[in-house]
């Protein structure tokens, strides 16, 4: 083995330091540590985050992991900037428990925000530890020398950070008081780097979960339940064992699965597994259509809050007051590849590869439903379809652990079905938004207010007091599920964006949580920022045509915040906004804005539309974006997140809804669930305000709310109707416009 | 169960054992251990596990074994290597056309089919030869620039 600077190395060798990695500075009672940036708070050894090799390469921890939103490619940046090497020299790991640090969930597009920032500080302080080690060596002064990639030279003598190896400890708790380069120091952040995933999957190299091959791996398959209110009543499970290559039938409770030699084995297994079960099922689910949104807003049981107030008394009472409601249905993630995970038991531990976005809490829950100690479960991550949020990543590596139990010892590669990903992956939640609000004589808004209800929007691995894991609650002994908690402010979940950015000088922001989840729902992109910012920016709108202003001037006239300002004034201006121009029928253009959570990047958006009178179909033509991201790590990653945000949230906008009736969900496969296509893409340019010095601001989430409220704006303008039921489907267009 | 003889990216593979309606995409992938095509569906709607038979753009989820050992082959790893890309592996790089690069096999295939026939395609051609391809993660646009980069190298 070659020598390096790394606990992992150091592990193996002396069992007493063990503890003091293990255990947490405070374990001992001390007083609380200093507070640390990003997740080095959380993660205070050096060498959790970065170890050097006597190879010359750099090898960075993050537990982080890549969705296919560059996030690798980023942090390598930012690590080759502190250090002073070539980014060549970065090699990343991602999410394993046994090796990366526990950053929780990739979520929330705080990536570069927590792990980012970590890495800046630990990789700044490494490199101070390096160039005085080498200052050591040398006999020179640490300011004399000059660093280029990782080659410390002073006075015609020099030595590399790989020649050190043997003379580093990072094995201490990082202090962060070294200073991270300035800007203008770097070499690597701000520059559009080609992303390092890419060029393994575009020519067929294992670069998935999907392509993980182990020897003596046999096929899993499930069959889940027909409805989410269904018992399993009985199955022939001889039938079954007796198809070709069948080594294995798992029934425990109303959960069924079964392993094969040949994928397509298992598959043909599962068909018959499938016909064989009879089940008893109920009428679980609550109505459809339009009658969910009462639904929702009468009968679900709710847990109500205030989440923002703000009175003013010397503000005259309104001269005009306008109301409107404003529902999202039940939506999908719907990953391009459903989800898989790879299990192997041996010896009583359990090693999982999955696409999990964080692999810590699926440990911590996979332990509990096999009632072992999280340290015999070893989760490791490796990539998957996209999945926008919390999909089916964590459920089926449950799965496959459950029918590796039956494999004896044999790994298992479990992938759900389209149908399995469509019928029971957690749904983005339903929701319903009511505002009101009142203008003065001169046209200001004076009174504002949000009402939402919304089921929860984070039901992820991890939580305190139970399971989330689906097959945990079929099983004979099942889990409980831990009693949903909606995220709090000031990022929120289902009243994410719901306080108004805009200066008004009465509002009042209420939640109506609703804890029980006939349809189980979680993490979609923004959790409730997409819905919330669809609602009040149609509504701004709405206003502003009652007060027969500009949209444009009326938000800015209602905005103080410079750099809102900037993101509205330049979005207005690379798609050359006119003041007042009415649509003519069929083409018509919208405005929408929102400071993603209110605390993460600015982004403006203008759509342009056309609309099929006829058919009611809309098609979104062009979109501008400004965006606002503080410090721009890599701009083309940011462009490509914001074009993909605004395309995505057209399609959630103009087709996407969840079927079903009282009993079963409908959606099974992609002709139950259009979503949009090449000939309906609108282009997209976008303009970046990069801060060079500023904090990272996460942009994975900040287009979608502004697009799909511009996308309702510019339909209101080309019509004269305002849509506020999405999604804008031909149908309910044509109706609209009748 | 039979075997076959299957003729993919130039070379001739053998497979025992194998049921004759087997769908191809999972002879490619398990038996033949290729990466490139991809489950999405299994109902051919979405595209990931596209292949070429013959220079024909196909959904190999959908197609039998037994009916594929009639033609040539080819999958994303019969374009090029990480060392040696095909122009539109270099322009689908180049281009950063993906997010999570899922659907990339798909896309690119279907591609390859298209430039066949027609070397210089315009933007509505380009989109209407993937329109049966989803991309969930939204990378269109950079697709269909990618396409356009390679047929403007290619020709």
């Amino acid at each position: 083995m070659k020598p390096s600077l790394s606990r992992r190395n150091f592990l193996k060798t002396g069992s007493a330091l063990v503890i003091s990695f293990s255990l947490a500075p405070d374990a001992f009672g001390q007083a609380k540590p200093a507070p640390l940036p990003g997740s080095l708070n959380n993660n205070r050894m050096l060498d959790s985050w970065l170890r050097v090799d006597a190879d010359g390469t750099v090898t960075i921890f993050t537990g982080k992991i890549e969705l296919g939103q560059g996030i690798g490619t980023a942090l390598a940046q930012i690590a080759a900037d502190e250090l002073d090497v070539d980014l060549k020299r970065i090699k990343i790991v991602h999410g394993d428990t046994a090796l990366t640090p526990n950053e929780g969930q990739t979520a929330g597009s705080q990536s570069v925000e927590s792990s980012g920032t970590a890495l800046r500080f630990a990789c700044a302080e490494a490199r101070d530890i390096l160039v005085n080690a080498a200052a050591a060596k040398l006999g020179v002064a640490a300011t004399a020398l000059a660093v280029s990639d990782g080659t410390c030279t002073a006075g015609g003598k020099s030595v590399a950070y790989w020649d050190l190896v043997g003379d580093v400890n990072l094995k201490r708790e990082a202090q962060a008081m070294v200073k991270p380069k300035l800007a203008s120091e770097h070499k690597w952040v701000g520059k559009s780097v080609l992303r390092r995933d890419i060029p393994k999957k575009m020519t067929g190299g294992a670069a998935y979960v999907q392509d993980v091959r182990l020897p003596g791996m046999v096929f899993g398959r499930v069959v889940r339940p027909p409805s989410p209110g269904a018992r399993l009543v009985a199955f022939d499970e001889a039938a079954v064992k007796r198809m070709p290559g069948v080594i294995a039938v798992v029934r425990d409770g109303d959960f069924l699965g079964l392993a094969a030699e040949r994928e397509e084995q298992a598959i043909k297994a599962r068909e018959l597994l499938k016909k064989s079960a009879r089940w008893k099922e109920s009428e679980s689910l609550p109505p459809s259509g339009d009658a969910l949104y009462e639904h929702l807003m009468t009968k679900a049981k709710s847990v109500d809050s205030v989440v923002n107030e703000k009175t003013s008394v010397t503000v005259a009472a309104p001269a005009k007051t306008l109301n409107a409601t404003y529902t999202r249905p039940f939506q999908v993630h719907g990953s391009i590849g459903p989800s898989c995970a790879v299990a192997q038991w041996r010896e009583g531990r359990l090693t999982v590869w999955t696409h999990s976005q964080g692999v810590f809490p699926l440990r911590g829950d996979l332990a509990k439903v096999f009632a072992t100690d999280p340290a015999n479960v070893h989760c490791i991550h490796a990539e998957g379809a996209g999945c926008y949020g919390h999909n089916g990543a964590d459920d089926v590596a449950l799965d496959a652990a459950l029918v590796a139990r039956a494999t004896g010892g044999r790994p298992v590669k479990l992938q759900w079905m389209r149908d399995d990903e469509f019928q029971w992956e957690p749904y983005g939640s339903a929701m319903v938004m009511k505002l009101s609000g009142g203008l003065d004589a001169q046209g200001n808004v004076v009174n504002w207010t949000h009402e939402v209800w919304s089921h929860p929007h984070n039901n992820r691995p991890g939580a305190a007091g139970g399971v989330n894991l689906l097959a945990s609650w079929h099983l004979e002994k099942p889990s409980r599920a831990p009693f949903p908690v909606d995220p709090p402010q000031p990022t929120g979940g289902g009243d994410r964006n719901s306080i108004p950015l805009y200066d008004f000088p009465n509002q009042k922001v209420v939640k109506h949580f609703l804890p029980e989840m006939p349809l189980r729902t979680s993490a979609l992109r923004t959790l409730g920022g997409y819905s919330n910012v669809f609602a009040l920016e149609s509504f701004i709108d709405e206003l502003a045509l009652a007060a027969g202003a500009d949209p444009v001037e009326f938000r800015l006239r209602h905005l103080k915040d410079p750099r809102a300002r900037a993101a509205i004034e330049a979005a207005a201006q690379r798609s050359g906004w006119r003041p007042n121009a009415k649509g003519d029928g069929a083409r018509g253009r919208g405005f929408a804005f929102a400071k993603y959570k209110n605390l993460a990047c600015y982004v403006a958006v203008v759509a342009d539309v056309e609309v099929d009178r006829a058919s009611g179909k809309v098609r979104v033509t062009r979109a501008v974006a400004a965006v606002d991201a503080g410090q721009i790590v890599n701009p083309d990653g940011v462009v490509n997140q914001i074009e993909g945000g605004i395309i995505q949230s057209a399609s959630w906008t103009l087709m996407e809804a969840v079927r079903y009736d009282r009993t079963r969900v409908s959606t099974r496969s992609w002709a139950d669930y259009p979503i949009i296509h090449f000939g309906d893409v609108p282009q997209v340019e976008v303009v970046l305000l990069d801060h060079p010095g500023d904090r990272f601001h996460g942009v994975g989430e900040g287009s979608q709310g502004p697009a799909a409220a511009a996308i309702a704006n510019a339909i209101a303008n080309a019509t004269g109707k305002r849509l506020r039921a999405l999604p804008f489907a031909p149908e309910r267009v044509r109706q609209a416009l009748a | 169960m039979a075997d076959f003889t299957l003729r993919v990216n130039g070379a001739t593979r053998k497979v025992s054992s194998v049921a004759p309606d087997t769908p191809l995409l999972y002879v490619l992938r398990n038996d033949l251990e290729l990466n490139g095509p991809k489950f999405g569906c299994g109902l051919a709607q979405c595209g990931a596990c596209t292949v070429l038979i013959d220079g024909k753009s196909v959904r190999s989820c959908s197609v039998p074994v037994s009916a594929a050992a009639k033609g040539a082959i080819t999958t994303l790893e019969g374009l090029g290597t990480i060392e040696k890309l095909h122009p539109l592996q270099r322009a689908f790089i180049e281009e950063q056309a993906c997010q999570c690069g899922y659907c990339s096999n798909g896309m690119i295939m279907a591609a390859k089919a298209l430039l066949a026939g027609n070397p210089r395609p315009s933007e509505v051609e380009i989109k209407q030869a993937l329109n049966g391809h989803l991309c969930r993660c939204a990378s269109h646009n950079r697709i269909v620039r990618a396409v356009q980069r390679a047929a403007k190298e290619m020709a």
